[in-house]
């Protein structure tokens, strides 16, 4: 009776195998170089160097108009780059029109064709391959199976649910056996039992299949759990790029920290840095965090600190171990979710830090009460220094 | 505010009644017995028998209809090219005046378009010899031009709310263009395509002014003979005529407006309205 | 805006299809047609065929080959008959547009507020006379108006007067026949707009305290702008010229241009002049036509 559910490196490791960005002598499967589109004076991406390797399941995520559709839409050929190039499996198909390339895209309205049967909408990606129609017939069989759809194959698509749509449009995305598929927002349009579904299927399914998949999204929360790697993108620009973990334990900087959850942000000034260790000194309270940090910082400059949430650990008694941030609060506030609790502190120095608590005790009555005089603490290595 | 008030539909019954009392005193009197028009000298269908025997009226009726079929079909054709281009290939040289072009001719006043176009063909014979005569030919060609405006205008509409995605898709999945637009387009926008060439049919079969200008001595269209028959007066086995019109068209709308609400309760398609201000 | 990159010759081919061929039967038909009207009035008439004289003369010696005159306008602007005629006709079309608006706010503003399917039946009935044959539509009220016509006969029997008015062949039947053909070009764009208003606006403007006019002042009135002038337009453009109406409803005396201009073609062969009528027409109506041009393109983006 223990870990139901969650183990999930099992299937998302799948096709991707390790690592491969962090090794050198990895050749990119997708390369995009210093790529930039104009729309007028307005600039949607800007100067964008990517590398994406065979069997990634990429993410892109960021807000609406931050350039992620535009970058989606160069890579699928539906807009014409006005600077640089994209290579795909070392062939530059900058300059091929979409019929042309191997990438097939499954698009956020599915447009699945609604005067064809969900077996024709399946088929035409063949068709048009001119393939001979006993293999159109298997492979539409195969990709009918693969997607659990074969009992609606004669269905019109003003018939199938919206998940059921989904799936057509990805088998028919799927069925040339593209290079790279890309996903523009595949469950934004799903309910949120169906998304929790459908994100298991579709990570099974690249894990399957072993094609790259380049996601776009705006769900924090999607990107997360589907990705192997995800790329921030704000105005036109990437601001980081990393694997779930990594964006939000390490985010880069404020936005990106924001971006993920929630996180308590302190102002606070650097001490000193050396060889990746660091020593800052919070505003105010003069509190000293040593932790690490990847860049070079001058002593004395300006720098925020972040901390976790669920990092920070809430307690009536002082907490015992060394390495640890501790400060003192009144529970301002208190918020009951079942498996956790969220509570909002006010430290002695006037701060409000949110702390995010899982209840592992079982009790009818609250833990804490409001008014509460209560100790937080936290391991210092969980703080995170940020410059921007 | 919740129901429209008694002056709203006070004013809606008179506006209908307005429009349709005319239309029914044509077809009650065109079983009139009585040669003056006007006045009731009991049941006949003797003015559909004249009718049918008048040649005139007959030939002028299969000359109109050939010119409707034909420029009606051409019309669709150009139109949704037109239409096409409106909508579905991004920015090209010219295209403001192209977008003018089509805007002008479905508010242009008839006498203008037909005079014109005449001069045109009177030139085009002194410079390039053709056309060598001015007929049905002409008249077509007239009719084309400004039905065209009109289909281009409903398959644009009817693109506008297409989801361009879709086309996106086939292309996608390997489609050329021309294959996209055989595939995924065509089929969409079918049934604008045939609200157009109906509206371009009735247009070209109604018109009066622009075939005047741009016909012959020897073409006459049925407006043309009607025209000239009830300028005299009132004339019996117009109201014959005008029944039967009548009556077709609304079986026809009939007809059409049934399959738009079964089409729109299968929930598949928008309907297209099919009217030229629409 | 699917703009495909670099595609291959095949797939140029049918782009410049799509564009060129609607585009080259516009410019040579529709276009090119009212460079020639423009040309031709400035030319002489003559007793030929083709009743005009050619604009260049390159018979002629030098310095003399442009034959152009502007006798034409001259004639337009001191012979009374054309500014008569240029001014009834912006009367008659003006008032006539007024009159349709009168009529087919309140019917669209109705046929707006009915629940369906009963609305879509009332629609059907605004949209069939548009495929009815619009010169039998005239024709019918020939039959109403004329002095042994329906209306002089209720009004006979009915002793309201002692013996038929002429009704037929006067302006106030050309009114008549413009409001009645183009009314429903006024009831649709109008429709088509205040279709959109939510009917919450109105219960919240009543709620506020709003009195059913004031309502109707401030909310639906601004709200239906677009449609009340697209319906205006498409009722004035084409009434100006009207052509049929005056001819087959109005008197001898009503001389609305459209018919001024087919009579100086028709009956007194003066191609040139028809053509400066033409082109002077062209010039009073650029602005509408303007401006409805402008309200298709922003309907299309």
């Amino acid at each position: 009776m223990n870990t139901g559910s969650g183990d999930r490196t099992g299937v998302a490791g799948g096709a991707c195998s390790g690592t491969p960005w962090r090794d050198p002598k990895q050749q990119p499967f997708i390369e995009v170089r210093s790529l930039t589109k104009r729309f007028g004076d307005f600039t949607a991406v800007n100067n964008i160097d990517l590398h994406i390797y065979r069997g990634e399941l990429f993410t892109i995520l960021g807000g609406s108009g931050c350039g992620k559709s535009t970058l989606l839409r160069m890579l699928a050929g539906f807009e014409e780059p006005s600077e640089g190039r994209i290579l795909i499996d070392g062939l530059d198909i900058t300059d091929m029109p979409p019929y042309e390339r191997p990438v097939n895209m499954m698009f956020q309205s599915y447009a699945v064709f609604p005067h064809m049967t969900v077996e024709q909408n399946i088929a035409y990606g063949l068709k048009k391959e001119k393939l001979p129609r006993d293999t159109v017939r298997q492979r539409v069989k195969e990709m009918l199976e693969l997607v659990q759809l074969p009992e609606l194959a004669r269905r019109k698509p003003q018939q199938l649910s919206g998940g059921q749509q989904q799936r057509v449009a990805l088998a028919r995305a799927l069925i040339k056996r593209p290079k790279v598929l890309l996903l523009d927002e595949p469950l934004a349009a799903l309910d949120k039992k169906l998304r929790e579904q459908t994100q298991f299927e579709l990570m099974n399914l690249q894990d399957q299949l072993g094609i790259t998949f380049v996601v776009v999204t705006h769900d924090q929360e999607e990107a997360m759990t589907l990705a192997t790697r995800i790329a921030v993108m704000r105005a036109g620009s990437f601001v980081q790029i990393g694997t779930p973990s990594e964006v939000y334990e390490f985010p880069r900087n404020l936005y990106v920290a924001d971006f993920f959850g929630s996180i308590n942000i302190f102002d606070a000034t650097v001490i000193s840095w050396e060889n990746q260790d660091i020593t800052v000194e919070l505003d105010g309270t003069g509190t000293r965090i040593q932790t690490r940090h990847p860049k070079t910082l001058a002593s004395g400059s300006r720098c925020q600190v972040g901390i976790r949430p669920e990092k920070v650990l809430i307690s009536k008694k002082p907490p015992e171990g060394a390495g640890q941030t501790v400060t003192r609060g009144v529970v301002q506030d208190l918020a009951y979710y079942g498996n956790r609790s969220i509570y909002r502190v006010r430290s002695e120095a006037g701060r409000v830090i949110q702390v995010s608590a899982q209840n592992y005790q079982r009790s009818a009555e609250l833990l804490l009460e409001w008014d509460d005089e209560v100790f937080l603490s936290w391991d210092s290595s969980c703080s995170v220094v940020m410059t921007e | 505010m919740k129901r429209p008030s008694t002056f709203l539909y006070t004013v809606l019954s008179f506006g209908f009644a307005f429009l349709y009392v005319p239309i029914f005193v044509v077809m009650v009197y065109s079983f009139n017995d009585s040669r003056l028009a006007t006045v009731w000298g009991g049941f006949s269908t003797r003015w559909y028998t004249a009718l049918l025997k008048n040649q005139q009226i007959l030939d002028a009726a299969l000359l109109s209809l050939e010119i409707a079929v034909v420029s009606a079909t051409l019309a669709t054709l150009l139109g949704t090219l037109a239409g096409l281009a409106l909508n579905r290939m991004g920015r090209y040289r010219g295209r403001t005046v192209f977008t003018g072009m089509i805007a002008a001719p479905l508010v242009m006043p008839e006498v203008i378009t037909g005079l014109s176009l005449l001069l045109l063909f009177v030139s085009l014979k002194e410079l390039i010899g053709w056309p060598d005569s001015r007929g049905a030919n002409t008249i077509t060609i007239a009719h084309i031009t400004f039905s065209m405006a009109y289909v281009a205008v409903i398959v644009q509409s009817r693109l506008a709310a297409m989801d361009q995605s879709l086309e996106e898709a086939a292309m996608d999945l390997g489609g050329r263009p021309f294959a996209v637009a055989r595939d995924i387009t065509l089929p969409l926008i079918a049934p604008a395509m045939i609200a157009g060439w109906l509206l371009a049919f009735t247009l070209s079969l109604d018109d009066l002014v622009i075939a005047s200008f741009t016909s012959g001595a020897g073409a006459s269209t049925l407006p043309m003979v009607i025209f000239s028959k009830v300028k005299l007066g009132i004339t019996p086995e117009v109201n014959a005529l005008a029944t039967i019109i009548i009556a077709i068209v609304t079986v026809g709308v009939l007809i059409a407006g049934w399959i738009v609400l079964r089409q729109r309760q299968h929930g598949s398609n928008r309907p297209e309205a099919g009217a030229p201000g629409d | 805006m699917t703009v495909i990159a670099n595609p291959g010759k095949r797939d140029r081919l049918w782009r410049t299809i799509v564009i060129s061929l609607p585009y080259a039967w516009l410019l040579l038909f529709f276009l090119a047609p009212f460079a020639i009207v423009f040309k031709i009035s400035f030319a002489d008439p003559l007793v030929a065929q083709p009743p005009f004289t050619p604009f260049f003369d390159w018979a002629a010696d030098s310095g003399d080959r442009l034959l152009a005159t502007l006798d034409n306008y001259r004639f337009l602007l001191e012979d009374k008959l054309y500014w008569v005629s240029y001014l009834k006709s912006i009367k008659i079309a003006f008032v006539s547009t007024l009159l349709c608006l009168l009529l087919g706010f309140p019917m669209a503003y109705a046929i707006a507020l009915t629940p369906y399917p009963w609305r879509n039946f009332l629609l059907l009935l605004v949209i069939l006379p548009f495929w009815t044959s619009f010169l039998l539509r005239v024709y019918a009220w020939m039959i109403m108006l004329g002095k042994q016509g329906l209306i002089n006969n209720l009004l006979v029997s009915s002793g309201i007067v002692d013996k038929p008015l002429q009704l037929l062949y006067t302006d106030g039947a050309v009114y008549l026949g413009i409001v009645y053909t183009y009314v429903p070009f006024m009831i649709l764009p109008l429709y088509a707009t205040l279709e959109r208003l939510d009917p919450d606006v109105h219960e919240v403007a009543a709620d506020l305290g709003a009195h059913p006019l004031q309502v109707f002042r401030d909310i639906t009135l601004p709200l239906a702008r677009p449609g009340i002038i697209a319906g205006c337009l498409l009722v004035f453009i084409p009434a100006l010229g009207e052509y049929v109406i005056p001819a087959l409803l109005g008197g001898l005396d009503s001389l609305m241009i459209g018919r001024t201009l087919y009579d100086e073609f028709f009956v007194n062969r003066d191609w040139p002049l028809a053509s400066a009528v033409a082109v002077v027409l062209l010039f009073i109506l650029i602005l509408p036509i303007m401006l409805f041009q402008r309200m298709q393109q922003e309907v299309e983006s």
